[in-house]
């Protein structure tokens, strides 16, 4: 494998922990905003609140981390896609800082209307953000971004294939939250395992049937994506169907726990599958990983970065999530004077 | 759909030279908000840790609760700081396309650093705040040194990448216009590295010092005399009285280096005009059509500045070709702005200082507390005047000597509609942080604090 070749893996690798973690982060509030009113939604919301509150910082640097490597490692390219998928680029950052500050308010708002306001800022955002942040993955697999740069700022996001996608990254994301709630339900909220249990299977179907429809699309829209997902791409393809079938199943007979490693096996599959089809293309559909790569010292730099940051952050992530499963990161600095608020019904 | 489609219609537009100034306001605004917030960042789990480690270490409640109340405080700075971060790094894509597609493998390396220290103070800080009370004391403790570490390496990071754009190095330009050759160390280490770094370090810590001890010095003079408030003043603004001083040294070197290596910012910064020996400082004043006008000058004071001598020979405006110069008139004003402020912080930090060495209580006078009132006022214009002075005086230049800004700038047009957008968004935000803050504080003042009532320390489990 070749420097660049071993950076773009990162690349994708960081793509495929984001739209797990990330995912799993916008799903939470996409849950958020369907979880009913101020009283039926409580229990609920406190185990979203429980669930993200300390670790939606870390799951959303992976994006960050994605972008630095990208303009890095593939210069041209991160011109290339910044300057033609500007708008919804742009409509995903002001969704990001919506959602992150929303959440963050939430948190520390007493008043009954201001937690409501702050709550939907929260939700709102979390459903759209995904959606255009698979827009623009649509218009880069779809071949929509031209080498040089400055492609139509429309049509290069709103075409047959980023909507699927958008809508894939939405599905998904509420797929996997919904298993990770499930199981998180189990630990500490008995009552509303249930509920997320069902939403599991239920954003499953919708999850899995989008992403059969978007092969159909993709047929018609992007060819060439689609031949490669049916051709080196498919091993991948084939078992993001057969992992998303077994976490259903699971779903179905209670195994909270494997359900969530299906879950998050089918579409970790989907975007290292993606990358497999475009393969040795990094902007279809003339603009290969090599020819886009930065010069060896810059290539060399971030393999030691990236080995760094394993070696750092890995440790430190697994902290992290050990502490939070058990259960040693629920309290907070204002945790006393939260739970103190009488929740009103609503009017 | 169609809404929006209608919405982006404009922005379809070519790129004018109002959408150059409205892409260098939009890049203005958001990183003078950011950079607030990157301040707390930095400075504030560190001042925290300082309150905890005295809280343990002698069993003091108060110090425990500023501790606990501050991380309060850094749940919603970080948080906020952390999206408008983000936008940066899009906006640096979106708004600066030229830069990143020409520069970005040199210029992208400290920023891939970077990534590195901003993850692990994401997970740090979720620790340190989740696990009050179900962390043991140390424990907890513990979980706070990686956010001051990761705070440190991250402005290191990120402030080599602005020095870069000041002393850009590390990279060999290939006949195809692209770079050829990185060398990364170069260019993290560059020329402008070792003084831009400790002068926004030491900013961070004066930034956040300052203004928390302003808060508490406003408490104290509304009456709240206890030591729970007197230590909430005294911790901050001592951190931030040691920088001072500290601080105005490492600008003094820096502005030697910059009469070395950028002559042109030194030219715009001091409203040199002719270049000789024996030119005057001038205090205020401003240029009009090529005259130094309405200034008080000092004569032979810039020379002797920029090289111990009266007779060092300082290069003028007059030797920058004209399509070269910055907007002196803006960097000069910044400038004196930002020194006015630091020589009135420092005065504060001695008179504290003066009082102390005199046995007296500083907090028991009404006038150093109002003084002190302000101190968080004055460090944040000082910083953000010391942002333009750095950014304006690179003008035209966003890559020094190599790149124009105006060659940088995306060709997408209708940035004026982005800009009014962007600006609407920052100033909700920025209002609803203010608010969720003070919320906060009434919350805190409301609840009476005796010795009897502390369910606050750390408690192992």
């Amino acid at each position: 494998m070749t420097p660049a070749e071993s950076v773009a893996v990162v690349l994708w690798l960081g793509t495929m922990i984001y739209a797990v973690f990330g995912g799993a982060d916008f799903g939470a509030g996409l849950w958020d905003l369907l979880t009913g009113n101020d009283r039926r939604g409580k229990a609920q919301r406190e185990l979203i609140d429980r669930a993200v509150g300390p670790v939606w910082e870390a799951n959303h640097t992976w994006l960050i981390f994605d972008l630095v490597i990208l303009w890095s490692a593939f210069p041209g390219a991160f011109a290339a896609i910044t300057s033609t998928l500007y708008l919804p680029l742009a409509l995903a950052a002001v969704g990001i800082v919506l959602r992150g500050s929303g959440f963050a308010f939430r948190k520390l708002s007493l008043r009954l209307t201001g937690r409501r306001a702050f709550g939907l800022t929260f939700a709102v955002s979390s459903v759209v953000t995904p959606f255009f942040l698979g827009t623009v993955l649509g218009g880069i697999a779809s071949g929509r971004v031209p080498q040089a740069g400055g492609g139509d700022p429309i049509v290069s996001w709103l075409n047959p294939t980023s909507i699927v996608i958008g809508l894939l990254a939405v599905a998904a994301g509420a797929y996997i939250a919904a298993a990770f709630l499930t199981a998180d339900a189990r630990r500490s909220a008995p009552t509303v395992v249930d509920a997320f249990r069902q939403r599991t299977f239920g954003a499953g179907v919708v999850a899995g049937g989008i992403a059969i429809a978007g092969l159909l699309v993709l047929r018609v829209d992007a060819p060439r994506l689609f031949e490669g997902l049916t051709g080196p791409g498919l091993p991948f393809v084939a078992g993001s169907v057969v992992a998303g079938s077994v976490s259903l199943a699971l779903c179905v007979v209670s195994d909270a726990r494997w359900t969530r490693a299906f879950a998050v096996t089918a579409v970790a599959m989907i975007v290292l599958g993606w990358g497999v089809a475009q393969y040795p293309l990094l902007l279809p559909p003339d603009l290969t990983i090599a020819a886009a790569a930065a010069p060896d010292g810059t290539l060399q730099a971030l393999t030691v970065i990236t080995v760094a940051a394993v070696a750092v952050i890995g440790p430190s992530l697994a902290l992290l999530f050990w502490l939070q499963q058990h259960r040693r990161l629920e309290s907070h600095p204002e945790g006393q004077a939260l739970s103190r608020e009488p929740r009103r019904p609503p009017p | 759909m169609a809404h929006l489609l209608a919405l982006s219609m404009p922005l379809l537009a070519a790129a004018t030279p109002a959408d150059l100034v409205a892409a260098r306001s939009q890049m203005a605004l958001t990183l003078g908000f950011h950079i607030v917030l990157a301040c707390l960042g930095v400075a504030l789990p560190a001042i925290m840790l300082i309150a905890e480690a005295r809280g343990l270490r002698r069993g003091d409640q108060d110090a425990l609760l500023l501790a606990r109340r501050w991380s309060s405080v850094v749940a919603v700075t970080f948080a906020v700081g952390a999206v408008s971060g983000t936008v940066l790094s899009f906006e640096l894509g979106i708004l600066w396309p030229g830069l990143m597609g020409q520069y970005g493998a040199a210029f992208g390396i400290p920023f891939a650093v970077e990534g590195i220290f901003f993850f692990v103070e994401a997970i740090f800080v979720a620790i340190y705040i989740y696990g009050w009370d179900r962390l043991s004391p140390l424990a907890h403790f513990l979980s706070g040194i990686p956010i001051a570490i990761a705070g440190l390496g991250g402005t290191v990071s990120v402030v080599a990448a602005n020095a870069w754009m000041n002393q850009p190095a590390g990279f060999t330009m290939g006949a195809d216009g692209r770079i050829s050759e990185v060398r990364p160390l170069e260019v993290i280490f560059n020329g402008a590295t070792w003084y831009e770094v400790p002068h926004m370090l030491l900013a961070a810590y004066m930034v956040t010092g300052f203004l928390l001890a302003s808060v508490y010095a406003i408490g104290m003079l509304r009456g709240r005399r206890d030591a729970y408030t007197r230590l909430g003043f005294t911790i901050p603004f001592v951190v931030a009285a040691i920088a001072a001083p500290i601080q105005i040294a490492v600008g003094d070197v820096a502005a030697r280096e910059i009469v070395k290596h950028q002559p042109a910012k030194f030219a715009a910064m001091e409203l040199v005009t002719e270049t000789g020996p024996q030119r005057p400082i001038v205090l205020g004043g401003i240029l009009v059509d090529g005259e130094v006008r309405y200034g008080l000058e000092i004569p032979g004071l810039v020379s002797f500045l920029a090289g111990f001598d009266v007779n060092t020979v300082v290069i003028g405006l007059d030797q920058v070709p004209l399509d070269e110069q910055p907007p002196a008139n803006v960097v000069h004003l910044a400038w004196d702005a930002m020194l006015a402020c630091g020589f009135a912080l420092l005065g504060l930090a001695a008179w504290f200082g003066l009082l102390r060495l005199r046995r007296r209580d500083p907090t028991e006078s009404t006038w150093f507390l109002r003084g002190a009132s302000i101190a968080g006022l004055l460090a944040i214009v000082a910083m953000e005047a010391g942002w333009i002075v750095t950014e304006v005086r690179r003008q035209p230049w966003i890559v020094w000597g190599r790149l124009r800004t105006a060659d940088a700038v995306t060709a997408a047009g209708g940035i004026g509609i982005s800009l009014a957008a962007v600006a609407i968004l920052y100033l909700a935000l920025g209002i609803a942080t203010i608010v969720v803050l003070r919320a906060l504080s009434r919350r805190w003042n409301d609840e009476t604090i005796s010795a009897g009532d502390l369910p606050y320390g750390p408690t192992g489990k």
